[in-house]
């Protein structure tokens, strides 16, 4: 009853609104209606190109791909230069059979003279086995690796520690898992490969700055505060990272920490310090450079290094405050998607940490080693030496060259006559895609057993060398 | 050329509902090898066409993978849990202040995480923290020992009570059983401790390689069936800094949706425009390979390369690639082909050579192989094989090659050992034993689990069983009532599953024994009563199952 009463009093009441409006709405109206359909058409066919079936096939039909990879050419250095390391590696090494005096690789303690690391990682196979099977998440956190997070957070006068199985992907996943796409990222030019894949993982808008030159970092800092200033909202949801190492492995030079604290404080930064080369090689304790340098550890906010070449295993870790730390064991890719470290490689790491506690003497011996390779290494020919000099890692750059490839070849050549007459040196290489290709350069590393007569025997060969094949 | 024909089974549609997209949303899918005119790769490697596979395959002719779906009010029920779930999180958070660290000496500083990431993590995931990153202090094969901990305060922080659980591990990636800390693998590793030292210190291209390395690059190219392989020191980096290097801005990747994080990091880093596919789905995947084609790049210049992108077994899903059609496919559109095998190798096929082998595929087909030495080598690191001239671009290109540690000795003489094993070229059949033995447990297992009327997704064949308890909550009793009962297994629910699919996953291995796994169901099949698991609507075989 009351709908058939109802009915057309509505129709006439939408009679009325339809033609008692003006006509301007209703054309507003009508041209909005026509917006939205054309959108959602438009919507539909977005991407897809109108084609007859025979249209497309002919296209399928016709599309050549490129091969899956160029072919690299038989001669490339990389194919090339196969040298085999047999025995154990400290502070001599076989190369292809000739003993050399090791100057290449990054064992910068000389913790062969503690047979008690190895003892212990051979005990830990025999209770754990090799591999842990499975990512921490899932019963592949081993209680030995607790031990050594716990150890090195305490180390480090830390909160926290996190442990990761590969030291390429310790910064490469913090980095992201604190930086997003709308954060900016202000890093050191020279940073190494693992920072810029970290980087680029991120996909946070990056500024790169001369090295080491604090002066052009701070331009940089003016430059996005004024960006700022123009657009208060969007910065106030942009984080600022600031990302240095503590000794650059690509130029062995070491950063201005204090002045990097400075700026970081000034412009609202948080710095991620990288440590892969001054972790257990500088500082009185061997705790890396907030320890040389006496900064207070609450001005860096994350430092990550390298358990691969001071503590002679495999693996890196990052320390923090927990606060910050905490977060990888949910969003550091490669702590969580990968397996464990295996928990030999891990007893291993603890009993170097044992020595550097109780003997941290051996810090010292490294620095003094450091400085005297550093005074005798400055007087090559045709060499010149970069580095700071209690830095373990430094580079032997060409003297007068300045063509890449042909310092390349020079190098390789070097290093290779250097290995036949027993010293070992590494031509460092990079792969052409690094952001800033670093100068061609021949690595010298220090080994804290090197002697004085050692040290004056690699000169020796190395001039000898450098003078004849230049 | 090899040709393999397979194609859904027609007569499935009917026995088992609706078909979409060739994917059975209520039941099975079947592959069905109609002929299978192969070459196969015999056990000590060689090439050679196959008559055994071709039986195998007979024999097998009604394999299947299941992705059963639940009844519409556990999805709804599933749902509101959820919700409810962060309703009292939200409560909790305006009431409770959490005694969580907050950061120091950075007043002023736009705030380090985000607001719904801090939540979830402080007052849903901690409700049920306990299930995850359980600390072991054994070996984790057949059985691992727990190190106890409780919480006090509902999940903030842990204590350990110095007691030790032993359980059955169906946790761990151990499907061949090769986590062992005696036998042959432990003593060769012991053994390259002693001649090589710890580590080497150098990377692969400058002084890092030694005769273990050249010596498992030769066994695995081998043990693979293709011309060359190359190894690196972390499976994850294998995928995170090799796909960056084989690919471009300009190369398009189809990636399918269940694909890992590794795979999507490393693509991410590659610059590489990335679309997804269906999980297994080759309907969608050849829709989506014909679009990008046709449509080109979007500044219409054709896509330099197209490269498909999946995973052999799938580490949550349990399915084992559609590999035969999807090499159709390849063919047929000039496509490439990744696979990643970390799952699959040495935990399929009959000769534990992944899935090329479960289908005797002839590995050549597949262009790029990857896998991990983690799960059934008992060891760590990553693997890519292929042809001659791919692994010489990646000796010189690979970021891990150049720059990453190489891989430890005694890791790599595990991998070494184990590879021989399984090969049988330490003269015995105990790697062939192994990899029976991993097939009759994973049979057996799904089996009476369907008997007992619980859903597992996957296919028959995969030793990775995702058992499905939908709900959030759910994940955490199952896996808390499964450690009362001496029995570890791993919870994955969201960010890790979508919301409505939590789930247990069981990992079967080789070192497992029938009593052992009789025990597992015998408790899975008690707690499927009082927890409501049993969620299938299948018809049940009620025949004993034979192991």
């Amino acid at each position: 009853m009351l709908q058939t009463e109802s009915t057309p009093y509505i129709f006439s009441e939408l009679y009325n609104i339809i033609f008692q409006a003006p006509a301007y709405v209703l054309f507003l109206e009508f041209s909005l209606l026509l917006l939205v359909v054309w959108i959602i058409i438009h919507k539909q066919s977005n991407g897809e190109k109108s084609l007859s079936k025979e249209e497309r096939e002919e296209i399928i039909r016709n599309w050549k791909p490129e091969p899956l990879v160029t072919e690299i050419d038989q001669n490339h250095p990389a194919l090339v230069n196969n040298h085999i390391i047999d025995g154990t590696v400290g502070k001599y090494i076989t190369v292809d059979g000739i003993k050399c005096l090791n100057m290449a690789t990054h064992n910068y303690l000389g913790l062969e003279e503690y047979p008690k690391i190895k003892e212990s990682a051979i005990n830990c196979i025999q209770k754990y086995g090799v591999g842990s099977c499975g990512p921490r998440g899932f019963y592949g956190t081993v209680d030995v690796h607790l031990e050594l997070e716990e150890r090195l957070a305490k180390f480090m006068d830390q909160e926290e520690a996190v442990v990761y199985s590969y030291a390429f992907s310790t910064i490469a996943s913090a980095i992201p898992a604190y930086s997003k796409r709308t954060d900016i990222i202000f890093a050191d030019e020279c940073v190494n490969f693992a920072i810029q894949k970290g980087i680029d993982a991120s996909r946070s808008r990056v500024v790169y700055f001369k090295h080491n030159d604090m002066r052009d970092l701070e331009k940089k800092l003016i430059e996005q505060h004024k960006l700022d200033l123009k657009n208060p909202k969007k910065a106030a949801k942009t984080r600022r990272f600031l990302v240095a190492e503590g000794i650059y492995v690509n130029t062995g030079e070491m950063c201005p920490l204090r002045e990097l604290v400075e700026l970081r404080s000034k412009y609202k930064l948080r710095l991620f310090l990288d440590e892969t080369v001054s972790f257990g090689t500088i500082g009185q304790h061997g705790r890396g450079i907030t320890e040389l340098l006496c900064v207070d550890k609450s001005e860096v906010d994350l430092i990550s290094a390298s358990l691969e070449n001071a503590v002679e295993s495999i693996g890196g870790f990052c320390v923090g405050s927990h606060f910050i730390v905490e977060h990888q064991r949910l969003s550091g890719l490669g702590y969580c998607f990968s397996a464990s470290q295996p928990p030999f490689l891990t007893q291993a790491a603890i009993s170097a940490l044992d020595i550097f506690e109780n003997e941290p003497k051996i810090f010292n011996q490294l620095n003094d080693t450091a400085e005297k390779v550093d005074e005798q290494f400055r007087y090559f020919s045709k060499l010149e030496l970069r580095g700071h000099p209690i830095s373990p890692v430094k580079h032997l750059y060409l003297k007068d060259i300045d063509d890449s490839d042909k310092c390349e070849k020079i190098l390789r050549k070097i290093a290779d006559e250097c290995i036949k007459k027993g010293l070992a040196v590494a031509y460092s290489e990079y792969l052409p895609v690094e952001k800033f290709p670093p100068r061609r350069s021949l690595r010298i590393t220090i080994n804290r057993l090197l002697t004085e007569d050692d040290i004056t025997n690699a000169f020796k060969i190395l001039e000898e060398v450098s003078k004849s094949v230049v | 050329m090899t040709v393999i024909k397979s194609k859904n089974n027609k007569n499935t549609g009917e026995k088992v509902g609706e078909k979409i997209n060739g994917f059975h949303k209520n039941g099975f899918v079947n592959h069905k090898l109609v002929s299978v005119d192969e070459t196969c790769i015999d056990k000590n490697g060689s090439i050679e066409s196959n008559q055994d596979i071709n039986n195998q395959y007979k024999r097998d002719e009604n394999f299947k993978e299941s992705f059963e779906q639940p009844t519409l009010i556990t999805a709804c029920l599933t749902y509101l849990g959820f919700y409810l779930l962060m309703i009292i999180g939200y409560i909790n958070q305006l009431f409770f202040v959490p005694k969580v660290a907050t950061e120091k000496n950075r007043d002023d500083y736009v705030p380090l995480f985000a607001a719904f990431e801090s939540f979830y993590l402080r007052y849903v995931y901690r409700r049920v923290k306990d299930c995850w990153n359980r600390p072991i202090c054994s070996c984790p094969a057949d059985t691992v020992t727990l190190k106890d901990r409780v919480t006090k305060d509902y999940g903030w922080t842990f204590e350990f009570t110095g007691t030790e659980t032993k359980c059955l591990n169906l946790g761990s990636y151990n499907y061949l059983g090769f986590a062992q800390n005696k036998g042959p693998c432990a003593d060769d590793a012991i053994e390259s401790i002693h001649k090589y030292g710890i580590a080497t210190y150098s990377p692969r291209r400058e002084l890092g390689t030694n005769a273990l390395h050249t010596e498992l690059e030769k066994l695995t190219a081998e043990f693979l069936g293709v011309e060359d392989a190359i190894v690196f020191g972390m499976g994850f980096a294998t995928n995170a800094l090799n796909l960056p290097s084989l690919l471009s801005p300009g190369c398009l990747v189809i990636s399918d949706e269940k694909n890992h994080a590794s795979i999507i990091l490393g693509l991410r880093l590659s610059g590489a425009t990335i679309k997804v596919y269906k999980h297994n789905n080759t309907h969608h995947l050849e829709k989506v390979i014909q679009q990008a084609i046709v449509n080109g790049q979007p500044n219409g210049k054709p896509w330099k390369k197209i490269l498909i992108i999946l995973e052999g077994v799938f580490s949550m899903e349990g399915s084992i690639v559609k590999l035969p059609e999807i090499i159709e496919i390849k063919k047929k559109y000039g496509a490439f082909i990744y696979l990643d095998e970390a799952h699959s190798i040495g935990a399929t096929g009959n000769h534990g050579r992944g899935v090329c082998d479960f289908y005797g595929i002839n590995p050549k087909d597949v262009d790029i192989l990857m896998g991990t030495f983690t799960k059934s080598f008992g060891s760590a690191g990553g693997y890519i094989g292929g042809s001659k001239s791919l692994i010489s671009f990646l000796r010189a290109n690979s970021h891990a090659h150049c720059y990453a540690s190489s891989m430890a000795p005694a890791v790599t003489q595990q991998i070494l050992t184990s590879m021989k094993i399984i090969m049988g070229l330490d003269g015995t059949n105990e790697g062939k034993k192994r990899i029976d033995q991993l097939a009759r447990n994973t049979r057996y297992f799904r089996k009476r689990l369907a008997q007992i009327g619980v859903i597992t997704y996957g296919h028959e064949d995969s030793p990775v069983v995702p058992m499905l308890v939908y709900l959030f909550s759910k994940i955490g009793a199952v896996v808390r009532t499964l450690t009362k009962r001496q029995i570890a297994v791993v919870g994955a629910g969201f960010p890790a599953t979508p919301i409505m699919e939590g789930r247990i996953r069981f990992c079967l291995s080789a070192a497992h024994t029938k009593e052992q796994l009789d025990y597992a169901l015998q408790v899975i099949d008690e707690i499927g009563d009082s927890l409501g698991l049993k969620y299938s609507r299948k018809p049940r075989d009620l025949n004993q199952i034979e192991y």
